[in-house]
């Protein structure tokens, strides 16, 4: 493409592969796309190996996601890459809907503009994928093997073993686990026969990355029914490198090829844009979508992420987002399971967890194609009635729905994943992960939250007024959970301030205590994926304790789904 | 006038029901139905999010849709 040449990643030797091979892998991954390649550093920061095993040669053909999400960023804070990340893509928090030809009103995502990301960048999947692989290749705990293309499975027994196609043939790689992370027409899901169930959309989209210097903000224009496409919908974003992405419905009864014409699709944009922009084609394609899951995201030993798993509308770029999301969850469950400190049933809380994530992506997924594409007359009418109040009563315009765009998904406070504990009537609530707002580095220097609950582990709030107020008694007690086989570590947040170091955070003014809603004393148990599992009014050490083994599958039998 | 929030109101709930018919049939009456039909939904829009709360909403739902045969 124009603005992007493809790097070329080398394959490896068919012998080197088979000798690397003779042994059994931890784990193996297939599909180095941004969710796989994701998941192997992740794995590879709690010390687990991993095979990586992809098709190609290269990062994602053509263009595809732009929109990466503040909870995506602080994964790959975790993993070092969020500041390449934000170096290289355009920040925004707005969005702006237009409905015929005036502006309805625009909107700011970002909940706290104290937090360290803002609620998305946008890089294309590409220079996203780049980002991953040389980071991927640079860790010696990761086996990343280009032009391997799993072509079969078999989990008869123990290992599993998967059958493993390279330009110079086929070889056998034995793996304890499978991470299935080979996207939306995934081979693993085909060849365990697994159903992937859900709704087709009747609807086509033209994709049109453009190169041009535009005048246009750095946020997200969503249009109902324009001038310059009636009866339709439009999308423009901006990219960098000059590139803006424009996305235009097109109906369901369309001629493809004529669309995909250069010369009607350069109509198409100078409608949208008027005469006198010039500007180059970069990269055009049609897409349709599906709203659809796995019923479950584990099998046995094999583990599904990303689109192998579940599939929504790009509308609320929720696709690659909650992938990222899927790593969150699975990385730490897997890695306790591996040595051996958590039982293999833990590894049902990831799919429980992330079936409830997937089901509320395709719900707002499902809601905003609705409300874009009305399928009847009636409810077309209630669609326009809908946006003609938003542009006169600022009520109506939280019914407008041009994408809810992708957020952290709360999970279930009473799931097999957390322990719930006293309702909170503001701030974090248990399921969420950590506010990353600011706080003081173990060095003094300011810094954020989630850089003090650095993702290795699980750490416990204690928010207090004073330091004085803790006992000796209390102090052992950090000791012993620390010294535990799951230690959890103590980090006090402390309201009068004081000196920070590797377990005292000091908190002036409590900012920290009054964004958590929590009083002095409370604690707030917070998972190595940095979110919250539990609070209790005053620490105690024993349910400290007890509710770890619920979490980590140790203590009577892990909550059914949706129990 | 009944005060409850917990539940949808069936007991008639108006001060003057007739005012407020005649004023609803007059606000519609000249419009062309697909107008009308607009003119509802803005009207529902309006009210539902006045109501504010969803059991009500989705209970006002389900007696509209009249699946239940008169009592
Ligand atoms: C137009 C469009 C816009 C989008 N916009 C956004 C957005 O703004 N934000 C967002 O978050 N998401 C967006 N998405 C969705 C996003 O692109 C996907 O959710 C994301 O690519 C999923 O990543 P993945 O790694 O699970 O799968 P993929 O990206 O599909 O990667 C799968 C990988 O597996 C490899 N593979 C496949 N089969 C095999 C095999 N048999 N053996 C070995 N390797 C194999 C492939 O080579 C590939 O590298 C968009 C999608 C589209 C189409």
């Amino acid at each position: 493409m124009g603005t992007y040449d493809y790097p070329r990643y080398a394959a490896r030797p068919l012998a080197e592969l088979k000798a690397r091979s003779t042994s059994t892998a931890d784990v193996a991954i297939v599909g180095g796309g941004m969710v796989g390649l994701t998941m192997a550093l992740e794995l590879a920061r709690r010390g687990v190996g991993t095979v990586v095993l992809d098709e190609d040669d290269t990062v994602s053909h053509g263009s595809r996601a732009i929109c990466q999400a503040q909870r995506t960023l602080e994964v790959w804070d975790r993993l070092g890459l969020a500041e390449p990340m934000m170096a290289r893509g355009v920040t925004w928090n707005e969005g702006r809907v237009y409905h015929r030809d005036r502006e309805l009103y625009s909107f700011n995502l970002r909940k706290d503009s104290r937090a360290r990301f803002p609620a998305f960048i946008n890089l294309q999947q590409y220079h996203v994928e780049a980002t991953l692989a040389e980071a991927a290749h640079r860790e010696p705990l990761i086996d990343l093997r280009w032009r391997n293309r799993v072509t079969a499975i078999d989990v008869a027994g123990e290992p599993l073993r998967l059958g493993v196609e390279t330009p110079e043939g086929g070889y056998e790689m034995p793996a304890r686990y499978v991470i299935a992370a080979d996207g939306a027409r995934s081979t693993i899901r085909r060849q365990l026969g697994l159903q992937f169930r859900g709704k087709v959309f009747e609807d086509h989209f033209l994709i049109a990355d453009i190169v041009m210097d535009a005048p246009f903000p750095a946020e997200r224009r969503f249009w109902f029914d324009p001038p310059f496409a009636p009866g339709q919908s439009a999308l423009l974003h901006m990219q960098p490198d000059r590139v803006w992405r424009l996305d235009f419905q097109l109906g369901w009864n369309i001629d493809r090829d004529r669309e995909l014409e250069p010369e009607a699709v350069r109509s198409r944009v100078r409608r949208m844009l008027g005469e006198d922009i010039a500007f180059e084609l970069e990269w055009v394609s049609i897409y349709t979508f599906q709203c659809r899951r796995l019923d479950r995201f584990r099998h046995g030993r094999v583990l599904f992420v990303g689109d192998a798993a579940h599939q929504v509308s790009p509308f609320g770029a929720r696709g690659g987002n909650s992938g990222v999301q899927d790593v969150d969850n699975l990385g730490w469950k897997l890695a306790l399971v591996l040595d051996g400190r958590a039982p293999e049933s833990l590894l049902d809380s990831y799919d429980a967890e992330r079936v409830h994530a997937a089901d509320e992506n395709i719900g707002h997924s499902t809601r905003a194609t609705e409300f874009i594409t009305p399928k009847t007359d009636v409810s077309r009418i209630f669609r326009d009635a809908t946006l003609e109040l938003a542009g006169r009563l600022p009520f109506a315009r939280a019914f407008v729905n041009s994408g809810r765009l992708s957020t952290a998904t709360v999970l279930p406070a009473d799931g097999p994943g957390n322990v719930g504990g006293s309702t909170v009537r503001s701030g974090v609530p248990v399921g969420a992960p950590c506010p990353n707002l600011p706080a003081i580095s173990c060095d003094g220097a300011p810094g954020h939250l989630l850089g003090r609950l650095d993702g290795a582990g699980f750490v416990c709030l204690l928010f207090v007024n004073g330091r004085t107020t803790l006992s000796a008694d209390d102090r052992r007690a950090f000791a012993a959970l620390a010294g535990a086989d799951i230690p959890v570590r103590t980090l006090i947040v402390d309201r009068a301030g004081g000196t920070a170091d590797a377990d005292h955070l000091p908190d002036p003014g409590g900012l920290l205590a009054d964004a958590f809603g929590a009083e002095d004393g409370a604690c707030w148990l917070v998972r190595p994926d940095q979110h919250v599992a539990a609070r209790w009014p005053a620490f105690d050490p024993a349910r400290v304790a007890s509710a770890l083994d619920r979490i980590c599958g140790r203590s009577g039998a892990v909550n059914p789904r949706g129990a | 006038m009944i005060m409850s929030s917990s539940a949808l109101i069936l007991d008639a709930n108006l001060d003057d029901p007739d005012r407020f018919y005649a004023a609803l049939v007059e606000s519609c009456r000249d419009l062309p139905p697909e107008e009308a039909l607009a003119f509802s939904a803005r009207l529902i829009l309006l009210l539902a999010n006045h109501v504010g709360d969803h059991a009500i909403l989705a209970e006002a739902l389900r007696l509209a849709a009249a699946g239940e045969p008169a009592a």
